[in-house]
């Protein structure tokens, strides 16, 4: 049964956000006795809200609260994320890959790189497995456990034949948290297409219709939606108390909490220790390191399309049930560190092809372009990016919200590693369809829609990041970061999966915790 | 977008919209065989039959009558209603066009329009129409299934049983 907590209630655990990582790890502490509270910026939809039209569903979920993007974003919408019940699981593709054993280690892998602030991350691929298999069984993911891969769509067939002309060998319908059979109290994907409005069938792993449900029925779960979080608050010790967040009127109330964790995703989680600031943490909590907002990773990425001689109807069926990986290896003789991946990607309807293909472009030839639309294919080249210190999340010093909460201005630039993995990815993709006789091929720039990643980095030294291993804060012991946020460096795998398993080796670490009345 | 039987008080012209000398003082456009019309409330005649040229001027595509773009117009006019700032963008877009060769924009020649719609595509109206027209011409669903995009498919059951993997024409190797 679904419970109420009190708001003086301090035995509880407080979750900000429901996303990958606050859902999972809601669940995981609700299912080991542990009462939380789950306070959720965005509305409770129900999967009947979830309709197969973008422009419709990016209103409804869409974090449409004002940021600023500096840098090489988009100014008025630097990136783009969820705002509601399941937060950006509702959008998310589905893709569930794990780190490579390297990417734990980059900063002793790939060298000193003039311009990146490297960090090994302080727990290995071998720690991390265990989680990685738990979170793959949660999730459903198809390709392991014995759990069957999706059927290929057009879209994938098109790039699968191409990868096998230029030579690559490790093509496959993905390891999708999309189900091929129907599993766990979820269906089989239809092959409707829409992945990223929300799956109207919840085919799909969502924490808004399996962890969020899952949690209320222990009875130690109370979701809260329409709750923003503004401060956290703390004690004279310096361990933090609660959390004061807006209601859906807009007033402000106080949750008491025995720990937080935050899970905001990249920019509303190093906001939120921003704008937390006190006498005695001066630069906002948790950042004696001076790290909280830094080092905001977000993948290289970039698009291929292609018109192809025959139709593909690249919108039918699941849109990123498609993966190459023979590029994914660290490779430094192709000229950068790192390495990428190439997902099936759809177009986003014609007016989504229309804007993106190639950018301010009209006139008979555009339009000539447009028209071919069932000829296309494409795909997304998602990658390694590099830490920097400078590309991050600052409180604007004047400009406020609604709330009173200052507005976010998040800076973002390529390093020039970045940009070698972005052009040798666009060869890479353009030669998978060439070799089946495309007629054109486009190179898309990044688009709003991507990962986020680091600004909270975890750190074997404290000087070196936020948090530790399990995501705690070196600075406040009862005080942990549950998201994306907490990503040393960012691998060139989609991150949910990684996200997930943190989680839950979280949950496991803050039960024993305090179990142990050591927090 | 109305699609009202004519009304012989606000008829306006009856040939089209490559007619020369369109513009009159009101805010009703027909089509030539009477099959649609646009009513406008906050942009006058001329500014509707600039913007719903300009429209096709950007995305031409013979295939598609005037009612696809005259939908762009109607929804540029609905939220020109209560937006002064956009009204004022559109009149200023128009006259800026108009004067450019010293007569009307629309009764230039097709090369020459698309000549002066070069120089002012870095602004904030050709931004804002393009836009407009990108959303509201490849938005409507009609559009979209003229050229492929076949829209919502959970109430069909999606593609699992229509073809998300009926592709015949990659080769074998």
């Amino acid at each position: 049964m679904a419970k109420a907590f009190d708001l003086k209630d301090d035995s509880v655990v407080v979750v900000v956000g429901s996303g990958a990582g606050g859902g999972t790890l809601s669940n995981e502490l609700a299912q080991r006795g542990i009462d939380v509270v789950c306070l959720e910026a965005g509305p409770r939809l129900d999967i009947t809200n979830i309709v197969n039209d973008n422009g419709t569903m990016f209103s409804r979920l869409s974090w449409l609260d004002k940021r600023i993007g500096t840098g090489d974003l988009n100014a008025a919408l630097p990136l783009w994320v969820c705002k509601t019940v399941g937060g950006t699981t509702v959008h998310w593709a589905g893709a569930s890959l794990r780190f490579q054993e390297h990417e734990f280690r980059a900063r002793t892998v790939y060298g000193n790189i003039p311009g990146a602030n490297l960090l090994d991350w302080p727990i290995t691929l071998q720690e991390l497995e265990p989680f990685y298999a738990r979170a793959e069984d949660k999730l459903g993911v198809t390709g392991t456990h014995n759990i069957p891969r999706l059927p290929g769509n057009n879209n994938f067939k098109v790039m699968a034949a191409g990868a096998k002309r230029v030579g690559y060998t490790q093509v496959h319908t993905g390891n999708m948290a999309i189900n091929a059979e129907s599993r766990d109290g979820r269906p089989a994907c239809q092959q409707i297409g829409f992945c990223m409005s929300g799956c109207a069938i919840g085919a799909k792993w969502s924490t808004l219709y399996t962890e969020i449900p899952k949690a209320e029925s222990t009875g130690h779960f109370e979701i809260r939606p329409d709750s923003m979080v503004v401060k956290i608050n703390h004690d004279a010790s310096g361990k933090v108390t609660g959390v004061v967040y807006a209601d859906k009127s807009g007033t402000l109330q106080e949750q008491k909490a025995r720990v937080v964790c935050v899970a905001g995703n990249s920019v509303e989680t190093p906001r939120l220790l921003l704008n937390s600031e006190s006498s005695k943490f001066p630069n906002g909590l948790a950042n004696s390191s001076g790290q909280v907002g830094r080092n905001y990773m977000r993948h290289m990425t970039g698009t291929v399309y292609a018109i192809m001689p025959g139709r593909v109807n690249f919108d039918r069926g699941t849109q990123m049930a498609g993966i190459i990986k023979d590029e994914s290896r660290h490779d430094p003789s192709r000229g950068f560190a790192g390495g990428y991946e190439m997902e099936t990607l759809p177009g986003f309807g014609l007016a989504g092809v229309a804007s993106n293909t190639i950018a301010g472009a009209w006139g008979p030839g555009y339009a000539k372009v447009i028209e071919m639309y069932d000829h296309f294919a494409g795909m997304w080249l998602v990658g390694e990016d590099l830490p920097q210190s400078g590309n991050g999340v600052m409180l604007h010093a004047t400009e406020k919200d609604k709330h009173g909460m200052p507005v976010p201005v998040v800076h973002f630039k390529d390093h020039a590693n970045d940009i070698a993995m972005r052009n040798h990815a666009y060869k890479a993709g353009t030669a998978v369809y060439q070799s089946l006789g495309a007629t054109q091929v486009f190179e898309l720039p990044p688009f709003p829609s991507t990962h986020n990643m680091g600004t909270c980095r975890q750190s074997e030294k404290a000087q070196d990041g936020v948090c530790n291993k399990y995501g705690q804060a070196h600075d406040v012991a009862n005080l942990l970061i549950s998201d994306g946020s907490q990503f040393t460096t960012g691998g060139a795998e989609n991150p949910t999966l990684t996200i997930v398993a943190l989680a839950i080796r979280q949950a496991e670490y803050l039960a024993n915790q305090l179990s142990k009345k050591e927090m | 977008m109305k699609a009202n039987a004519p009304n012989r008080r606000e008829f306006l012209c009856s040939t089209g919209f490559v007619a020369a000398g369109l513009a009159t003082s009101g805010s009703v456009i027909f089509a030539p065989d009477y099959s649609w019309a646009l009513s406008t409330t906050a942009i006058d005649a001329h500014t509707a039959q600039t913007l719903l040229l300009m429209a096709r001027q950007l995305f031409p595509h013979d295939r598609l009558g005037d009612q696809y773009y005259a939908a762009v117009v109607d929804a540029v006019d609905k939220q020109a209603a209560s937006d002064a700032a956009l009204r004022k963008l559109l009149a200023d877009g128009v006259a800026r066009l108009d004067g450019a060769r010293g007569i009307r924009w629309v009764e230039l020649s097709n090369g020459a329009r698309s000549a002066v719609l070069k120089t002012v595509e870095a602004g904030e109206f050709f931004s804002t129409m393009r836009t407009a027209t990108i959303n509201n011409l490849y938005g409507n669903p009609l559009v979209c299934r003229f050229f492929g995009f076949e829209g919502s498919s959970v109430e069909h059951g999606g593609y699992i049983n229509r073809g998300f993997d009926d592709i015949g024409w990659l080769p074998n190797s």
